[in-house]
């Protein structure tokens, strides 16, 4: 088995344990944020796209790149990582919003609108 | 600051480790996996014809400390690779049973809920809501599991020391498989319980949908 024996010190860029803590910290407060933003979004009533769902996206995104630059460290390795994960990552993106915008409007021409 | 990555052993034609690049173009397909399930709940949101529907049923106080945890597992997770890389094998362990029990609660969080979602109506077939949240969902927590037998793996052969400093890599892959498992929790826990599902119309009355509770609680008031 290939054996990995790159040594791992701050001078390498990774980030140490109490810096981790530090990100878990800021994860579990976003999350908290997000929660009572949903609470003030549905006491406002209403069940389309507002500002706390807006703020709940911007958010979550926030949390998907902190885990994804320092957990998975792909801020301090390679770009090709990125390259691959990113374009995974679009390509689903891609998929998601052409679902969500063409599936109505193909089901309005079908239908005769 | 120098890029850190991690030199193959044997050549290669990018100069990384093949192991770590297979895992993030795996991680990449994942992606694509998730994002048509993902899809597929967004498109059916607010079509459902039939009761119960997301906001008759979540509980989100329940799934925000179920997310927590997951999100905590994460932490534990990054501390085990840390581990190992500095030649800790206890702290390693430790890490890791730490992981494998986190992430346990969250399957054990997340049976109950199926569990009462079901008691409460909404199954597989009920409607397009139930279809494609037990799906969606149901693919996620296999992904859990697969993750949580990862770690138990780990773990075992860290026991047997079959898992020296030297071979931090095999660690760093099974983090960043069980990373990726949360970061889909972090995008369905937004999409699917915190961003309000609309309120589908009645098709035969042609009014929005009331689910039984509801009404009984609007008659009450």
């Amino acid at each position: 088995m290939a054996t990995d024996s790159h040594s791992h010190s701050p001078e390498h860029g990774h980030p140490q344990p109490m810096e981790y803590i530090k990100v878990a910290v800021v994860l579990s407060l976003i999350t908290a944020v997000e929660v009572a933003l949903f609470y003030v979004g549905s006491s406002g009533g209403g069940d389309g796209f507002s500002l706390p769902t807006a703020a709940i996206l911007v958010l979550s995104t926030l949390k998907f790149v902190v885990v994804v630059g320092w957990y998975m460290h792909l801020k301090f390795d390679s770009k090709l990582f990125t390259y691959f994960f990113a374009g995974g990552l679009a390509l689903a993106g891609l998929v998601l919003f052409s679902l969500l915008f063409l599936l109505p409007r193909i089901a309005r021409l079908v239908a005769g609108e | 600051m120098s890029v850190a990555s991690h030199p193959a052993e044997h050549p290669t034609a990018t100069g990384l480790d093949s192991r770590k690049l297979l895992m993030w173009a795996f991680l990449g397909s994942d992606c694509l996996f998730f994002g048509s399930l993902i899809a597929t709940y967004m498109i059916y949101r607010g079509r459902s014809l039939e009761c119960p529907l997301p906001g008759n049923i979540y509980d989100i106080p329940y799934t925000s400390v179920s997310a927590f945890v997951l999100l905590m597992s994460s932490l534990t997770m990054v501390l085990a690779l840390a581990a190992i890389q500095r030649g800790d094998h206890k702290g390693l362990r430790i890490w890791l049973v730490a992981t494998g029990l986190l992430g346990t609660v969250f399957l054990g969080g997340q049976f109950y809920e199926f569990t009462s979602f079901v008691h409460e109506g909404l199954t597989l077939d009920k409607n397009l809501f139930g279809s494609t949240f037990f799906v969606l969902t149901g693919f996620h927590g296999a992904h859990v599991t697969v993750g949580v037998l990862i770690l138990l793996s780990l773990f075992l052969v860290s026991l047997r020391g079959g898992l020296p400093q030297a071979d931090s890599l095999t660690v760093e892959l099974a983090g960043l498989y069980w990373h990726f498992v949360d970061i889909v929790w972090i995008v369905i826990f937004a999409l699917v319980y915190l961003v309000p599902a609309p309120i589908p119309v009645d098709p035969t009355t042609n009014q929005l949908l009331v689910c039984v509770g509801e009404a009984a609680a609007a008659v009450a008031h």
